[in-house]
Formats: C-alpha cells, sequence, structure tokens
C-alpha cells in the first residue's frame, strides 16, 4: 500500500468556530500544484471514505452527461398512465402526473451537477481571489476585503436565498449559480485568508519579491499553487451546500419549475400528496440521489480533512502500515 | 474592554448591512417586484394601508432614494414593519410574535438536546479510539449530514404518520383544541414536536459528534493527558476533567452560534411539517409576496445570529484569554 505522506506543519483543530481544520499545510517541492494533485490522487486510493466519495461522483458525472443512453423516455412527456407501480417497461414505475419516474431520476442529476459545479468553481475563484488578495495585500486592502467576508460570514445565507429568490420568482440554473455564489463564497474566503497570511513571510515569497516580480505574478504563479488541497476542499464544500441550497429552493417552489431536476420532483410530489396516493418512490428516489450526491462530496472532503490531520485517521489501518 | 468595544462596533457594522439589503433588494431586482405586490393586493387593504406600503418599498417616486432609506432607517429602529398584506389587518409584529414562541420551542429545545447528546457521544468515540464506535461514526455522521431536512421529514412522515399512522405530522397541535395550559393540551403539543424534532436531531447531531471527536483526539495526544495518566489517574477523570473540559471549547463557540441559527435553521422542517413558527411564516410570506412580512422575519433571523454571535465571542474571551488578541 503507498504510504500517504503527512503534511508538513501542525495537525491542530481548526481554530474556535471553524469546525472544518484549517491545517491543510503545503509540502515544500518544486511544483506544488503537480504534487498536490498527485497527493489526491494517492490519497483516492488509499482513503475509503475518499474512494467511495470518488466513485460516486463519478458515477453522477457519467449519468448526467449522457442521460439520453440509460433511460429512453422524454422526462417530462405525461404521457402514460398515472401512478404505475415499478414494471419492466418503468423500472420506477410512473408518476401522479403520467411521466416515467426512472427518466426524471436520470435526467435530473444533470441540473443539480451543472449548480454543484458552476457555484464550486465561481465561489471558489471569487474566494481565492478575496481570501488571497486580503492576506497579500495587507493594510487597508485586508481590512476592507476582510471586513466584507466577516459581514457575508454572519448573515444568515438560506434566510437570505430564499428573500432573492423570493423577489426574482422561479429561478433558473444560471440564475441559481448566481444567487448562491453571491450569498456563499464568504465562507471558504475566510479559510482560504488564514492559510494565505502564514504564507506571507516565506522565503519563497521573499525570493519572488528580491526578484522583482509583479504582485499579480507572485500571487498567481507562487501562492495559488501551494494551496491545492485547501482549494479542493473549498471547491468540495461550495459545491455541497449548492446541492443542498439549489434542490431546497427548488423543493420550496421557487425554482424554475420546468426544469426536470430532484428538487421540482419533490415538489410535484408533495404537490400531488404522492404518500397518500401509495407513491412513496416518487419521494424516496430523487431525495435518496441527493443525500448520495451530498455524501460524494462530503466524503471526499472528510478525507482531505483526514490527510490533512492524521490524527483523525481511523486507527486500524494505522497499525496495519505500522507491521508492514 | 477594547476587545468587547470592537465586537460591538462589528455587530452595529453587520445590523446595519442586513437592514441595507432589506432596503436595496426590492429596489433591484428586474422588473420591481414591490409594484407587482402593490398592484396585486390593491382593493383588498385600505388605500392608508397601501400608501404606507408604497413608501417602504419605494414605488412612490417623487421622492429621493436617500429621504427613503432615512425614512425606512427610521421605521426599523422604532419597530415599525408595516400591515401583513396576506393576514390583513394583522400588523407584521403580532404575527411574529405568535410565531416565535414555536419555534424557539421546537427548534430550541432540540439544539441543545442535540448539542449534549452529540457532544457526550464525541467525547466517548474519542478515548475509545479504534473501537466499534469510532470506526463506524465518521462516515455515518458525514451521511447524516448531508440529508437535506425536508426530505427527512418527508420519509418520517410516509413511515411513522401515514404508514404506520403512530404520531401526528400536520400543525403544532390538534386543530379541534383550544390552546389552553391543561396537560392534556401540553401533551398534545408534544406528540406534534416528536416528528419535527427527531428529523432535526438526526441532521444535525453529526457535526457536534465529528468536531467533538475531532477536537479531543488532538486534545488526547497533548502532554499534560500524558501527565495524567502518568499519575494513574482514572480513566473517567482523565476524560472528563483533562481532555473533554479542553477540547469542548470550539464546541461551545459553535453552540452559542447555533442559538442565534434558532429562528432561521428549520425553515424548511416547519414548512414539511406546517408547523407555524417563524420559518413556516417566511415562506408563507415568500408565497404570498407578503414583502413586509417576509422582510421583519429575515430581519428577526439575522438580529438573533448576530446577538448570539456577539454574545459567544464576548464569552469565549473571557474563557479563553488566548483569543482576546486574535480579535
Amino acid at each position: 500500500m503507498a504510504m500517504i505522506r503527512p503534511l508538513t506543519g501542525p495537525a491542530g483543530p481548526g481554530q474556535a468556530g471553524l469546525p472544518i481544520s484549517e491545517s491543510r499545510l503545503p509540502a515544500r517541492s518544486r511544483y506544488p500544484a503537480i504534487r498536490g494533485l498527485q497527493r489526491m490522487v494517492t490519497a483516492i486510493r488509499s482513503n475509503r471514505k475518499a474512494t467511495w466519495g470518488f466513485v460516486l461522483l463519478v458515477l453522477f458525472c457519467l449519468v448526467s452527461a449522457f442521460p439520453g443512453l440509460i433511460a429512453h423516455d422524454d422526462p417530462s412527456a405525461m404521457i402514460y398512465p398515472v401512478s404505475l407501480g415499478p414494471s419492466a417497461h418503468h423500472l420506477l414505475g410512473t408518476t401522479g402526473l403520467g411521466q416515467d419516474m426512472f427518466a426524471q431520476v436520470i435526467w435530473g442529476a444533470r441540473p443539480v451537477l451543472l449548480i454543484a459545479f458552476g457555484v464550486g468553481i465561481a465561489a471558489t475563484g471569487i474566494a481565492v481571489l478575496i481570501g488571497v488578495a486580503a492576506a497579500y495585500l495587507g493594510g487597508l486592502w485586508d481590512a476592507v476585503l476582510n471586513l466584507l467576508t466577516d459581514v457575508l460570514l454572519v448573515i444568515p445565507l438560506f434566510p437570505l436565498l430564499i428573500i432573492i429568490a423570493g423577489y426574482l420568482h422561479s429561478a433558473g440554473t444560471l440564475v441559481m449559480i448566481a444567487v448562491i455564489t453571491f450569498t456563499g463564497w464568504s465562507y471558504t474566503a475566510r479559510q482560504l485568508r488564514s492559510q494565505a497570511l502564514s504564507l506571507r513571510n516565506r522565503e519563497f515569497l521573499e525570493a519572488a519579491r528580491v526578484r522583482g516580480e509583479r504582485p499579480l505574478y507572485i500571487v498567481v504563479v507562487e501562492i495559488i499553487p501551494t494551496m491545492t488541497s485547501l482549494i479542493v476542499a473549498s471547491f468540495l464544500t461550495n459545491a455541497l451546500y449548492a446541492v443542498l441550497f439549489s434542490t431546497s429552493l427548488q423543493f420550496i417552489g421557487l425554482g424554475d419549475p420546468t426544469i426536470v431536476s430532484w428538487g421540482t420532483m419533490l415538489r410535484a410530489a408533495e404537490n400531488n400528496e404522492a404518500f397518500q396516493t401509495g407513491q412513496a418512490l416518487w419521494i424516496i428516489a430523487p431525495g435518496l440521489c441527493i443525500v448520495a450526491l451530498g455524501a460524494a462530496f462530503a466524503l471526499l472532503n472528510y478525507a482531505f480533512d483526514e490527510i490533512g490531520n492524521p490524527a483523525l485517521r481511523p486507527l486500524r489501518r494505522a497499525r496495519v502500515k505500522q507491521s508492514r | 474592554m477594547r476587545f468587547a468595544l470592537r465586537r460591538l462596533a462589528f455587530f452595529v457594522l453587520t445590523l446595519w448591512a442586513a437592514l441595507t439589503l432589506n432596503f436595496l433588494l426590492p429596489r433591484l431586482m428586474p422588473g420591481n417586484p414591490a409594484v407587482a405586490m402593490i398592484a396585486k393586493f390593491k382593493g383588498g387593504v385600505s388605500p392608508q394601508a397601501l400608501k404606507a406600503l408604497e413608501s417602504q418599498f419605494g414605488v412612490e417616486t417623487h421622492k429621493s432614494l436617500i429621504s427613503q432609506y432615512g425614512s425606512y432607517l427610521g421605521n426599523m429602529a422604532t419597530g415599525r414593519f408595516g400591515t401583513s398584506l396576506s393576514q390583513y389587518p394583522a400588523s407584521v409584529g403580532h404575527i411574529v410574535m405568535n410565531a416565535i414562541p414555536w419555534t424557539l420551542g421546537l427548534v430550541g429545545i432540540t439544539t441543545i438536546f442535540a448539542f449534549i447528546l452529540g457532544t457526550g457521544i464525541g467525547i466517548l468515540g474519542a478515548w475509545r479510539r479504534g473501537g466499534a464506535l469510532d470506526s463506524i461514526m465518521p462516515p455515518t455522521f458525514v451521511i447524516t449530514s448531508v440529508i437535506p431536512y425536508f426530505w427527512l421529514g418527508l420519509v418520517l412522515i410516509l413511515i411513522f404518520g401515514v404508514q404506520l399512522k403512530w404520531l401526528p405530522y400536520f400543525f403544532s397541535y390538534d386543530y379541534t383544541l383550544t390552546p389552553s395550559f391543561s396537560l392534556s393540551f401540553i401533551g398534545n403539543v408534544l406528540e406534534h414536536a416528536v416528528l419535527p424534532a427527531t428529523t432535526l436531531l438526526i441532521t444535525t447531531i453529526g457535526t457536534w459528534i465529528l468536531t467533538m471527536r475531532n477536537t479531543m483526539i488532538t486534545t488526547l495526544a497533548e502532554d499534560y493527558v500524558r501527565m495524567a495518566r502518568a499519575k494513574g489517574l482514572s480513566g473517567r477523570r482523565i476524560m472528563l476533567d483533562y481532555a473533554a473540559r479542553n477540547a469542548i471549547l470550539p464546541n461551545l463557540t459553535g453552540f452559542a452560534m447555533s442559538l442565534g441559527f434558532v429562528l432561521g435553521g428549520a425553515i424548511l422542517i416547519e414548512y414539511v411539517f406546517n408547523y407555524q413558527g417563524v420559518g413556516y411564516w417566511l415562506l408563507a410570506a415568500v408565497d404570498n409576496e407578503d414583502y413586509p412580512l417576509m422582510q421583519a422575519l429575515f430581519l428577526l433571523i439575522t438580529v438573533a445570529v448576530l446577538v448570539a454571535i456577539l454574545i459567544s465571542d464576548i464569552a469565549t474571551a473571557l474563557l479563553d484569554p488566548r483569543t482576546r488578541d486574535a480579535g
């Protein structure tokens, strides 16, 4: 079994009030970004939680890339008898509106994954820009950007999302990504800032400054690559919240009802009293998909936390390693 | 003292930001949603209320944005939140006051319970490293904490409400009863709280368990814990007085903050169970385009969070002198 290289730096708990560990310090190497990615591949192969998370995520990506290959029915066509039970023709039966439920579950993956990846990338991008800029520029810039982050951090996100979505009426996929990104970037920006702060006086940055590099070059080429694992964690956290928030908004009727998605499926099921008509699958199937996708992001994130802080790893495996 | 003042300044600033957000959002949105709302309720409410509404949402155009903002801040400071439109002629303040106790009772008590139980399980899990509890705990609770509240609520309704018919799942008490302080009424309220409270407990407990476990593991590796073992103290004493006592601090901060999130934390649970608390009314207001009620509830939820954070910051500074400089 390949050894996981413990990351340098103290493996302490997260700061007070921040449950996620901020202790992922980068290994010093010539190509930190590549080393970071290599470490992730090793991690996915050797940590069982990471393997499960990765497999689930790849599975969902494949499903949402080629839904037509898996489900041949049109997911929104109401052309079948209503409320059929599972059969060879309809693997999960039909909905109370006469749609093929299996096709709905399969096609419903795409908008959720689009939102998850869209928010994950956009929010992480903003978090990196603002967090690193604040830490590197220092002075007044740091004070202003940090204050902005802190203010947004304490305003309750989900109620704010509800208010904005309420004013907008039926938010489509792009609007959903924009709104969740706008409200959600602050948490990871704060983590990235404290990481960048700890780097500020390192020698390799000093060297770059002496060479006369521009600040932008230093931030993009020198600082950001050393934070690969934290950036990945930021992506996973934001993607997870996007999955939960967007399906919740769709469920309470603030999403675009014409999109076939797990959240809108659950809304339709609740509106048509799926329980009372014995249509339990209508609620269970999309919900399980949300949990599985959320778990994929969360397991990967927790596994990377374990790798950053070796003390948290399961004990039994550690013993096996020692005996070899 | 300087620390407390700085936190207080932050509190005021954030409150101002939330107020301003509330003021600007309807004015920034495409197609001005307030105009649609006023058109919808025209005729249903008195001309007086309509006029107040127009000035609240900036529909009357002869006033400048600055003077609108000034009178808005004045109204909020003096607690004049206006009239609810969907529940006309009830005032917004009246509806909010009726909603708060239900949410505090349901979500507040469940949050305290989840914290105590979760922290306890976390301590035990970390203490018995490598035991059965410890090895199944992390993956299990990573997964329970990503279950959407509303979906778990639906599943529990399906199993215990519809199939087994063990527990009620609609409203906070039986419609046929009149609220009173009798034993049977309180029993009825408790019965209606079981399913929503269980939903909340299952989805929130994982975070408490995992954060407590993870800090506890780090603390157990400290020298003073080894010292306590060397002194031959009982395991129980080391676990509780030496390790847990120090490890609980970050969790305590999180707990104080989560108390602030009580009012807005279970919006979807209240929605699924039709439990008439703050979150239920927030969604009802959004659904009915009742913007005055919606704004007041959002403000209330935000203020609750800000107060809790202020208290938890000051409490942490008192408990742990090291954090005072970190600011």
